[in-house]
């Protein structure tokens, strides 16, 4: 150093430094100063309008779901005012943690606490995954106070779906459910993200969701960052969704629910005047009470491995070949090709046709038939014999004017069509010719011939009135024209109209079905439908799988038919099983306490209503199954499976049929006149 | 005798200038408190202001030690807080898991609070018997680097990233007061900027480095670490000119504010007082600064300069970063606001600090009149 620093050069340097560190600290004083007045005068309303959000939260009141009413105005599906608890997974901290809580708080079962952990975990995040509803206002108030540990919880008084006849409206009416992340990508509205709002998933619920959803209601709060409410700013009412009035009569579609029993099967019941469908009861069935939280897994394990598939509706997706139920509808077709209904021929017990011989079922034959003994003896040879002289080309037309191989223009999710072959479809489908045997086939229904129930009532309308009756299921007030006439005369529907009744209440194949009501005749066919060749089973006993269909159309009266309809039980193991139903159900409709009387008796023995029977089975498999089951599939996957697997049941052979069907008999033991 | 008003000799020698608009801020920091614990006087205003009472005691208690002592005790008290220090980091280690504080007794003390004005004590004496030739040599920077590192080292370990930087604050400004050749400041702020990179992505913990990043754009996380950061600024934004009103604020009511009784005190305040309240505090801070300033100015010696000038530099490091931290200038890193926040330790600090100002300006009247 060659100068020599002294005390007062360091003084001098220090009241310089200090100088520049003053100037220092003020220059960021005022850059501070600067700062705050930019965020407090130039944003301030960017920020003012930030923390207002903050502040504010707008939350969405689910709107009530508008009813789904019957005939007369009392409801099928119904809201019900109850304590629900929800998540918004997105606003959770420990998701275990949460659901343990949750489980405790709640008395989950295992599987109940790992459905809600594989909702959570499928959720879309910012849209409500619902964990209960319908509770108790005791456990609702527990799971409240400990909101503080368990964010993300959001309990509520809201509305939840009711049907107060439960399985019996299953697979018409449909069920609801929470919006999945799918339906949101459709429709990214906020309404379908708040919790506690459901929307259709399936039948009618889906069909007029847009109908049946109304408006939400709002309301505004001031929240805490965690979500806790201070208090409401505003409210506004929700406008609850717009009723639909169906044409289906709510008790008499209890009743045939019911009336299946413990069989797997279905039950239309329609106006012939105006069309109106009063039931389409399809059974087993499932409760849409207890789908609208999601669907257990429990209770789709237990649903999907019973054998007769209660998630389908088999009204609109069962097909099944409709058997001896198409002969008066045939025999119309023969009618209509010129055919003298007194022309007879003589049965044997089979009829030769080339080098084959085709069997009556009644192998000992039926004598002299003509077309009402044909039909009221369900004497096949007569519809062979006519059939080889008229031809496919008469009977095809006929069938497909009488609904058969037709969708009808209602408000379902699906429904199928069914076939009706002729030689031209037998070519397209197998690439090969139209046999003599095919058409000996389609004549009494089977072979290729595959129809479904609401079919089955649509032709027994048909026929019985001999105008285009078509199905409808919204009562929407609109007087419905006349149905224009098929073009049939009088002369032709009466043969027919008698012959059916002959099948009832004369010396026919179903005199069981007789109404114990006075003055009342219903006129039917039976049907019974093999489902596998004599050399497996013989349709009536055995593994219930192999077991015949039962069938029976019907209308009533007679002589002035005002209802038709259809009964078909799966594997009934012959038309036995189907008309005593649809007996019941005609009797219930006209005269409903002999019909209670004649159920409430069949019910001590099955053990209770479908209802009861369900919760029965449910705990039942609960207490077997544990936890270690697949998840449930979402409603939509859910309902493309059902679908499919529907379709796959119903389907016409891979191979096409080489064999004459060698028919199951109609017979009916106590009936009168009738030597089997 | 000067000033139209006559006070008893002791009162009279009180900074009131400074002491008055202290006084104020405290109390404007306890009517703050007093609404973020959602108009209660508890629990934080209550002990803010029973806090500022003990420690403005103390204060005046330190404002009567003699030059004497000051200067004697700086190297024990060195000593015993690097001791303190090593005791955190040993029961730390003990215990498992990191710690700040020691139990003594009732007391919970932060030795690394403490070791922000004990620094500039230590090196105002170092540089006092340094002789004043040397202030170019190896001698001026060596041993004080050495008195800064190891305290820094081990608040570093604990970790409180935070507290490090306000020693190093607190040191560096008095090297450079103390005359050290400017250049060295050039080359190290040089060597700082090569560093920092380097510190950022080594010698950082991941939670340090989220605090950077998300300083640097906040909106990238809105719900996550920026979240501090952008409600802070939405509080002070939303207040406007006026402020909300006392009571009033939403952020902080509500939860939305983080932490706004300690570290977004002044966000707080903001929002219910708005730009006139953030005006005041900036000002109380000015005058208390520039007394700290001219205090130093006027110090008759230099041990008792250097002392004033560090101790206004380590309350200003406080208010700088805080400020800057809440109005999204500076990285989140859990300084609290001097006089206004709610603590005890950061009360404590800056009392001493204020304390130790005062001592030396009694030093300076006392000089005044000896020499007149």
């Amino acid at each position: 150093m060659d100068t020599k620093i002294s005390t007062n050069q360091l003084k001098d340097t220090f009241d310089r430094r200090t100088f520049v560190v003053g100037a220092v600290q003020g220059g960021i004083g005022l850059l501070l100063a600067a700062r705050m007045g930019y965020i407090a005068v130039a944003e301030n309303e960017k920020y003012r309008m930030e923390a207002e959000s903050n502040r504010v939260n707008l939350t969405l009141i689910p709107p009530r779901r508008g009813w789904i009413l019957d005939r007369n105005g009392s409801p099928l599906a119904s809201n019900r005012a109850d304590f629900r608890v929800d998540i918004i997974p997105e606003r959770m901290g420990d998701v275990e943690g949460t659901v343990d809580t949750l489980s405790d708080l709640l008395n989950f079962t295992e599987a109940e606490k790992q459905d809600l952990l594989d909702r959570l975990e499928d959720s879309a995040g910012f849209s409500a995954v619902p964990v209960a509803s319908g509770l108790q206002y005791e456990k609702f108030a527990a799971v409240s106070v400990r909101l503080p540990e368990l964010p993300g919880v959001v309990p509520q008084r809201g509305y939840s779906r009711y049907y107060p006849t439960g399985p019996s409206v299953g697979h018409l009416i449909g069920y609801v459910g929470a919006a999945s992340r799918e339906e949101y990508e459709e429709e990214p509205i906020p309404l379908l993200v708040t919790p506690g709002f459901k929307m259709g998933k399936d039948g009618l619920e889906k069909q007029f969701e847009q109908q049946l959803r109304g408006e939400p209601g709002a309301r505004r709060v001031e929240v805490t960052a965690g979500g806790r409410i201070i208090r409401d700013l505003e409210m506004r009412d929700d406008v609850q969704g717009n009723a639909v009035r169906l044409t289906i009569d709510g008790p008499l579609q209890d009743y045939a629910a019911r009336r299946l029993g413990l069989e797997s099967g279905s039950v239309v019941v329609m106006d012939c005047l105006t069309g109106d469908l009063l039931c389409m009861a399809s059974m087993p069935s499932f409760d849409p009470n207890s789908f609208s939280d999601g669907i257990g897994r429990v209770e789709y394990q237990m649903l999907s491995e019973n054998d007769r598939v209660p998630l389908r509706n088999k009204v609109l997706k069962g097909l099944y070949p409709p058997g001896s139920t198409v002969k008066p509808m045939v025999s119309m077709a023969f009618l209509e090709a010129g055919l003298d209904p007194e022309e007879t021929v003589f049965c044997g017990g089979g009829l030769q046709v080339g080098n084959r011989r085709f069997g009556c079922w009644n192998r000992r034959g039926h004598g002299q038939v003509n077309m009402a003994k044909g039909i009221y003896q369900s004497c096949d040879v007569y519809f062979y014999h006519f059939a080889q002289r008229l031809g496919m080309d008469v009977i095809a037309p006929m069938a497909r004017r009488c609904g058969m191989g037709q969708t009808f223009p209602l408000p379902v999710v699906s429904q199928f069509y069914g076939t009706v072959p002729d030689p031209a479809w037998k070519l397209e489908k197998y690439g090969q010719q139209w046999q003599p045997f095919d058409t000996v086939n389609a004549t009494i229904g089977q072979g290729y011939m595959l129809a479904n129930p609401l079919q089955l009532a649509v032709m027994s309308a048909r026929l019985a009135t001999g105008r285009e009756v078509a199905p409808r299921l919204v009562l929407d007030g609109q007087q419905q024209p006349a149905f224009q006439r098929l073009g049939f005369t009088d002369e032709h529907v009466h043969v027919i109209q008698s012959a059916m009744s002959d099948v009832v209440n004369g010396p026919g194949t179903a005199g069981r079905a007789r109404l114990p009501i006075q003055d009342v005749l219903m006129a039917g066919k039976t049907g019974t439908a093999q489902v596998v060749g004599l050399h497996i089973s013989d349709g009536k006993s055995g593994p219930w799988r192999y077991r015949d269909h039962g069938l029976f159309i019907f209308f009533a009266p007679f002589d002035n038919p005002r209802y038709a309809g259809a009964v078909v039980i799966e594997h009934g193991g012959g038309s036995g099983a189907a008309y005593p139903v649809a007996r019941d159900v005609m009797t219930f409709l006209l005269d409903p306490q002999k019909g209670l009387e004649a159920l409430h008796a069949l019910e001590r023995q099955w053990g209770g209503t479908a209802q009861q029977r369900l919760d029965a089975d449910y705990a039942r498999y609960a207490e077997a199954a544990g936890i270690d089951l697949p998840p449930p599939p979402d409603p939509i996957t859910l309902a493309q499976r059902v679908e499919a697997e529907a379709r796959a049941a119903a389907t016409e052979p891979e191979q096409a049929v080489t064999e004459a069907i060698a028919p199951r008999g109609e017979a009916n033991p106590t009936a009168p006149g009738i030597a089997t | 005798m000067k000033g139209a008003v006559t006070l008893p000799a002791p009162l009279a020698q009180v900074p009131w200038a400074m002491l008055l608009p202290l006084m104020a801020l405290v109390l404007f920091g306890a009517a703050v408190l007093h609404s973020a614990a959602g108009g209660s006087l508890s629990p934080y205003a209550d002990s803010h202001l029973i806090r500022f009472g003990v420690f403005l005691v103390m204060a005046l208690v330190m404002w009567r030690v003699p030059r004497e002592w000051a200067f004697m005790l700086a190297y024990p008290a060195y000593g015993a807080v690097l001791l303190l220090l090593l005791g955190v980091e040993i029961i730390g280690q003990v215990g498992g898991g990191s710690q700040r504080w020691l139990e003594l007794g009732p007391i919970r003390i932060q030795p690394s609070e403490l070791m922000k004005p004990t620094i500039v004590l230590v090196l105002a004496s170092y540089f006092h018997t340094m002789p004043v030739g040397m202030i170019g040599t190896w001698r001026a920077i060596v041993p004080p680097a050495v008195l800064m590192a190891l305290p820094m080292a081990l608040v570093l370990l604990q970790p409180d990233l935070g507290t490090t930087l306000a020693i190093a604050f607190g040191g560096t400004v008095l090297l450079f007061l103390a005359g050290l050749p400017g250049k060295w400041f050039l080359g190290g702020g040089i060597a700082a900027m090569v560093v920092a990179p380097l510190a950022y992505f080594f010698g950082l913990q991941d939670y340090q480095r989220r605090r950077v990043t998300t300083f640097l754009d906040p909106e990238s996380d809105p719900l996550g670490a920026g979240y501090h950061i952008t409600q802070s600024k939405i509080a002070i934004g939303s207040g406007g000119i006026p402020g909300k009103g006392f009571g009033e604020g939403s952020q902080s009511h509500l939860d939305y504010l983080p932490e706004p009784h300690t570290d977004f005190v002044f966000a707080t305040m903001a929002e219910e007082w708005g730009l006139i309240g953030g005006i005041f505090v900036l000002l109380v801070f000015g005058i208390i600064l520039r007394w700290g300033l001219n205090v130093a100015r006027a110090a008759p010696d230099r041990f008792s300069r250097l002392l004033a000038g560090g101790m206004t530099a380590t309350i200003f490091f406080y208010v700088a970063i805080n400020l800057m931290m809440v109005m999204g200038l500076a990285p989140v890193v859990g300084i609290p606001l001097p006089f206004m926040s709610h603590g005890g330790s950061s009360m404590m600090t800056n009392m001493i600090c204020i304390g130790t100002l005062m001592m030396v300006d009694r030093w300076n009247r006392k000089a005044r009149t000896s020499s007149i």
